[in-house]
């Protein structure tokens, strides 16, 4: 589904995204460590065509996503900081209105089925002022599932997470996965669902450092790996 | 796929209407629930009654003979306030990136934007007029009609440089200085041209003297939103 | 090559200060005064050119994004501004003497005033903007409406003199008639476009320079 070659981005003198090259198959999760500054949410944006490279190719779901981004966006769900809600708005009206930019059915019947998925149907004419940060976490990936998206981009999806929402957000990882999606998810810690993961990528320096199947690794293998190439810089 | 087929012609042209009207449809609702921006605008324009009154002094004739410059002033000084905020609500949780990711051509979200701004523009543009022919006793009953054309040819002049610019000076510092800085001198010959007419049709001249000032504001208005129609997704990209 | 062009725009400055001052007979009317014109006119024509290569620049950049484009439009813009400042400092000499007022709201003046405004802020605007492509992207839009702006500034701006002013009040024009007045102009406005294009030169190659650090 994503084909990554030699990704690179600079800004001036300034090396923030240096060769990254990977690939991820449908229903895979890459998991992508990496200290903060460490180059990982450059790299999702750039996988989200919100960036273009310096260089470098990217093929996603066959498509030349540099040359048409266009064509590349609707398979795209992204969930970043923002999660793209409107403070005013109902969880409800959001959704309607992102379906419609989207081009897609807004129907009432589908909507409500996107929030019970992520269950918000209860607070489904709230406006969005009121929802706590897990909330809104949740709004953003019913907009990505009303979406059809198929290669889900998430960035930090556990921050300021308890651990019912980041239990939460693993299990939508794995249906998603089920589902024949891919998904890559960017974190700087450990705490979250990384037990969702096919592969674990460390992106340090800009640089992917390691990419190995989760299979590969124990917890505590990782941890170690970890530390030892950040050389113990705790987050 | 659902959204990955192009859809041809007449679902496309009504997919870009859609998406231009569900976002006039999105501004409207978040305006009418946070309120903060249009009572004060309208609130805005009272204070500015008083202001002219108190600089012009109590010299009613003044005051008439300066009264179209006064009515399209108010308007623009309206409008920079209300204008420069068109993108505000899109800076909150990284809606703006959202919009971009969104498939499909983007001078829909210009013209969903624009479509909101007249509206808004207009309802200023009608207290403002009312408020004028109250407190300053004029009669602007009687050129209504070609009066209104005057004003709707105005309003397209302003919000399309004005949402245009907007969109623009929201990602860039200095906004609220940069945002008139740049609109003022492009909304120079729209000034030009609705005060003149606005005085002609005043004096009691009829519409067809002031033929000349309308299609120089119908070419214009024509060029302002094609540029704003065709430019937009380069702005958008920021 | 940009040398060959000072040197060549110094002699073609030379040549014109010796049309303008020695060559061109006194004019009949206005008088000694009326010489400034070789100042006036050139510089305005100059500042058109200019804000010509900022559309073209602002249009290829959409177009390509190649930052040449941008450089092209963003140095042309600073010159052009120059000379319309220019354009307007000298007009305004021109008009103390002649009309009696620094300052007035004739046709010309008013739209090169607008015209200098809209650059300006057209600057003030790159100014603020650190990305390179954020910057080349909007200052290109605002490039675009800024000079597809000129001629309906131009007609609002006459019309509306029109209206206030039955007589027309002469611009600094040349008189048409006179021939020798008419060749001094030409020579001048060469020189100018030769120092337009020797600062473009200059500026293009500094921009050139600064994006490489």
């Amino acid at each position: 589904m994503i084909a990554a070659q030699e990704l690179r981005k600079t800004y001036g003198s300034n090396i923030v995204v240096d060769g990254v090259s990977f690939t991820l198959g449908g229903g895979q999760c890459l998991a992508l460590l990496g200290p903060n500054g460490a180059g990982k949410t450059t790299l999702l944006r750039i996988l989200a065509t919100l960036l273009r490279p310096t260089a470098g190719a990217l093929r996603v779901g066959g498509v030349d996503a540099l040359r048409e981004p266009e064509r590349v966006r609707p398979l795209l769900g992204m969930v970043a900081h923002g999660s793209y809600v409107y403070e005013d708005l109902t969880a409800r009206e959001n959704l309607r209105f992102w379906e419609i930019m989207r081009g897609g059915d807004a129907a009432p019947a589908r909507l409500m089925a996107a929030l019970t998925q992520v269950e918000l149907d209860g607070v489904a004419d709230e406006r969005v002022r009121t929802f706590s940060a897990g909330m809104k976490r949740r709004l953003a990936l019913a907009r990505v599932l009303l979406g059809e998206a198929r290669v889900l981009l998430l960035d930090e999806p556990f921050t300021g997470l308890d651990r019912r929402g980041r239990k939460w957000v693993s299990e939508f990882l794995q249906t998603f996965k089920t589902a024949g999606g891919a998904a890559v998810v960017a974190t700087h810690s450990f705490g979250g669902g990384l037990g969702v993961a096919d592969r674990v990528g460390i992106l340090m320096g800009g640089r992917l450092l390691v990419d190995r199947p989760a299979a590969d690794l124990s917890g505590a293998e990782l941890h170690r790996l970890y530390e030892s190439l950040t050389d113990g810089t705790e987050n | 796929m659902s959204a990955c087929a192009k859809e041809p012609g007449r679902s496309a042209v009504s997919g870009y209407a859609k998406r231009a009207w569900i976002v006039l449809w999105k501004d409207f609702l978040i305006e009418r629930r946070s309120k903060e921006h249009t009572n004060a605008l309208l609130f805005f324009c009272l204070l500015l009654l008083f202001l002219f009154q108190f600089a012009l002094g109590p010299d009613r004739d003044r005051l008439a003979a300066a009264l179209p410059g006064l009515l399209w002033l108010g308007f623009i000084l309206a409008g920079l306030l209300g204008l420069g905020r068109s993108f505000l609500a899109e800076r909150e949780n990284d809606c703006w990136e959202g919009l971009r990711l969104t498939p499909g051509d983007k001078s829909a979200i210009y013209l969903g934007k624009l479509a909101g701004n007249c509206v808004l523009m207009t309802a200023v543009e009608v207290i403002l007029v009312i408020l004028f022919a109250v407190f300053y006793n004029v009669d602007l009953w009687t050129p209504a009609a070609p009066l209104a054309l005057v004003l709707a040819l105005g309003t397209v002049g302003l919000a399309s440089v004005g949402t245009l610019f907007a969109a623009m000076t929201t990602q860039v510092r200095a906004r609220e200085l940069l945002f008139p800085v740049l609109l003022l001198p492009v909304q120079v010959p729209v000034l030009l041209a609705t005060v003149s007419a606005t005085q002609a049709l005043l004096l009691g001249q009829p519409l067809a003297d002031v033929a000349h000032w309308l299609k120089l504001l119908a070419g214009a208005d024509l060029v302002y939103v094609t540029i704003g129609l065709l430019t937009f997704e380069f702005v958008l990209e920021g | 090559m940009t040398r060959a062009l000072g040197w060549l725009t110094a002699l073609g400055l030379l040549v014109g200060l010796a049309a303008g001052f020695l060559y061109a007979p006194r004019e009949a009317v206005q008088g000694n005064v009326q010489r400034i014109m070789y100042l006036h006119v050139p510089s305005v024509l100059t500042a058109y050119l200019a804000f010509g290569l900022v559309l073209l620049g602002s249009i290829a950049y959409l177009a390509t994004r190649r930052p040449g484009w941008d450089r092209l439009a963003g140095s042309a813009g600073e010159i052009g501004v120059l000379f319309t400042g220019l354009t307007i400092v000298s007009g305004s000499i021109w008009g103390k003497p002649t009309w009696g007022t620094w300052w007035t709201w004739d046709a010309r003046l008013t739209s090169t005033a607008v015209l200098f405004c809209v650059y300006v802020g057209y600057l003030l605007l790159r100014s603020l903007i650190d990305d390179p492509d954020a910057r080349g992207r909007y200052a290109a839009v605002v490039g675009i409406l800024g000079a597809v702006n000129i001629p309906i500034v131009h007609f609002s701006v006459k019309w509306w003199r029109a209206l206030h002013q039955p007589s027309t009040i002469l611009g600094p024009e040349p008189s048409p008639i006179d021939p020798a007045i008419g060749l001094a102009l030409f020579v001048n406005w060469m020189a100018f476009t030769l120092l337009f294009a020797y600062f473009l030169s200059r500026r293009m190659e500094i921009a050139r320079l600064e994006e490489q650090t």
